[in-house]
């Protein structure tokens, strides 16, 4: 049986906002299922009371003190920007006309 | 005879003693480059002009008494994933081809304070994905040993232009292999340091809780100097650990009398070739010689680990290239009528197909109704893998195998089918998943191509690492063997 859908491809394809054409969507689809088939052998562990790694050193709430510093100069996080204007980085406009 | 075929501490004294100038060590690379480097391809971008102006002002402080360290001169590589301030950083993806970073990574200020020479910058698997370099945007590195065969990934610029000869040494990177599977491809020294020993900040993220950047060299002398000179804990990383940073060369003794070492019975069972295998047990004959003592272990839950690390690696990294969209850097799609659209446009065309599917996996792995079953199992299957070496480590000094299952495979072999290619990384991703330091020194060789021995240590104990490496390779003649290019 197949564990992902086409119509699921797309629908994680739009959360990852990455611009799929119908022959992606379908290999994804295929891909994507024969990792996931193999992902599951993970379900042959018991981890029943097992605490979840998310980091593997003991470190906890690395604080420091709060100093405002100098932030970049702005002609240099410009100088990288695809587009600007007015000392501001550009993009397509967000509200309907 | 190539100038690089001395070790670090050797050129350090021919420079002291005015027998060497630091623009010999530059010129030495950029004519080895002219000479090898349409065949080797491992570099993406030279910075010839400002590593002979840097040589020309340290060969000036050559002649006065102001104290120079052990790397004074030394030309390096790096991955094209450390930032470098003015210097075109890629992560050999489409997404950054004109990326110009504003900082430094804090390992290129580290070479910057050890004064070393950047020679270039390396190719490498897009954004770190991949154990090929068959990935990369732009090229296809080979190895130099043969140039059919891949020279492993992800950082296979770095493993090459230090087997080639283009440098003295590089750094690389290490998710889940990527330093220690190309080092055993090219013959060469790779170590992933343990997680938190050096600093990431400035490494572009792939997948934050496994990545490590480690030192590529000819020998493990010479690692452990460039280890020394980019470890320790950063302001800029709050996931680099706080603790002390040991002197690693003066753990170079060659002593090993009593050192017990655990065989893990999986790494050396199914899907390992024969000759791996058996390059493996000479090596042990060696350290038996030496007197260490081995026992075989098992690591019960060292088949879940592939599994474990695409789920979690991938999960990081849609989560990390998040950043890539259009808007603030890098590449921007033409023509956008929307944000939307600009965001989703950018991405197909930015992205590379590999790094495409792992964005996609892991966003299925952390979408809602998901997470539970797929990403939270794995953080689960990740303790459990942890738990059996600090099972192993109450017992044991080091752990060791091999590096890979196979020597390096042909250009081509394994593009299209990913779970294949990633099978590869059988014998390495443990260790990430863990945090721990591991090493591949060169072992042995398959139809003249090289093979690796895997010693892995305690969390920050890559001074045991260092010293069981260093006496098998001063016990054995593998690391003088040189390809012929």
């Amino acid at each position: 049986m197949s564990r992902i859908s086409t119509d699921q491809v797309k629908h994680v394809a739009n959360l990852a906002r990455l611009a799929v054409t119908e022959e992606e969507v379908e290999k994804f689809t295929k891909q994507l299922d024969a990792i996931i088939s193999f992902a599951e052998q993970l379900n042959e562990l018991d981890t029943e009371n097992v605490e979840p790694t998310y980091h593997v050193l003991d470190l906890k709430n690395v604080l420091r003190e709060d100093i405002p510093k100098q932030g970049l100069p702005r002609e240099e996080v410009l100088k990288n920007a695809p587009e600007h204007q007015d000392g501001q980085i550009k993009v397509p406009s967000i509200l309907g006309e | 005879m190539s100038l690089f075929d001395y070790k670090v501490s050797d050129l350090h004294e021919l420079l002291h003693k005015k027998e060497l100038k630091v623009s010999d060590l530059v010129d030495e690379s950029y004519k080895r480059i002219a000479q090898v480097e349409d065949k080797v391809q491992a570099f993406l971008t030279l910075d010839e002009e400002r590593a002979r102006l840097t040589a020309k002002s340290l060969d000036e402080k050559l002649n006065t008494d102001v104290t120079k360290g052990l790397l004074f001169g030394m030309p390096i590589g790096l991955k094209d994933n450390m930032v470098t301030k003015g210097l075109r950083t890629t992560c050999a993806s489409k997404i950054l081809e004109n990326f110009d970073p504003i900082y430094d990574a804090t390992v290129v200020q580290k070479l910057q304070q050890a004064e070393t020479v950047t020679i270039g910058k390396l190719n490498m698997d897009e954004f770190a994905m991949g154990s090929s370099n068959e990935n990369s945007r732009f090229q296809k590195t080979r190895n130099p040993w043969n140039l059919e065969t891949v020279p492993g990934g992800s950082s296979g610029g770095s493993a090459a232009s230090v087997a080639a000869g283009e440098v003295l040494f590089s750094l690389g990177s290490d998710t889940g292999g990527s330093i220690r599977q190309p080092a055993a491809f090219c013959g060469v020294v790779g170590l992933k340091p343990t997680y938190g020993r050096v600093s990431r900040f400035g490494l572009v993220a792939f997948a934050s809780s496994l990545d490590q950047i480690g030192p590529i060299t000819r020998t493990v002398e010479d690692n452990a100097y460039l280890l020394q000179a980019i470890s320790g804990l950063d302001p800029m990383d709050s996931t680099s650990a706080p603790v002390e940073v040991p002197n690693f060369a003066s753990a170079l003794t060659g002593d090993v009398k009593g050192l017990k070492i655990a065989v893990p019975k999986e790494y050396l069972g199914e899907g390992v070739s024969e000759s791996v295998r058996q390059s493996v047990l000479d090596a042990l004959k060696v350290l038996e010689g030496l007197g260490a003592v081995w026992e075989e272990v098992s690591l019960p839950h060292s088949k879940y680990a592939l599994a474990t690390y695409y789920l979690l690696s991938s999960s990081e990294a849609s989560a990390n290239l998040a950043r890539f969209d259009g808007v603030r850097y890098g590449y921007r799609a033409p023509d956008a009528e929307s944000l939307m659209d600009l965001y989703k446009k950018t991405r197909a065309e930015g992205f590379g197909e590999e790094v495409k599917r792992r964005i996609m996996l892991g966003t299925f792995a952390l979408s809602s109704g998901y997470y539970d079953a797929y990403y939270k199992k794995a953080q689960q299957a990740r303790t459990l893998i942890k738990k059996d070496f600090e099972d192993v480590f109450e017992k044991y000094d080091v752990i060791v195998g091999p590096t890979t299952p196979t020597p390096a495979f042909k250009i081509g072999e394994k593009i299209d089918d990913p779970l294949t290619m990633y099978v590869n990384d059988i014998l390495t991703i443990p260790l990430n998943l863990a945090g721990l330091p591991g090493i591949s020194v060169p072992c042995g060789f398959d139809g003249g191509l090289p093979l690796g021995l895997q010693i892995i240590g305690k969390h920050f104990d890559e001074a045991t690492v260092y010293r069981t490496a260093h006496a098998f390779e001063q016990a054995t003649d593998f690391h003088k063997q040189k390809p012929g290019l």
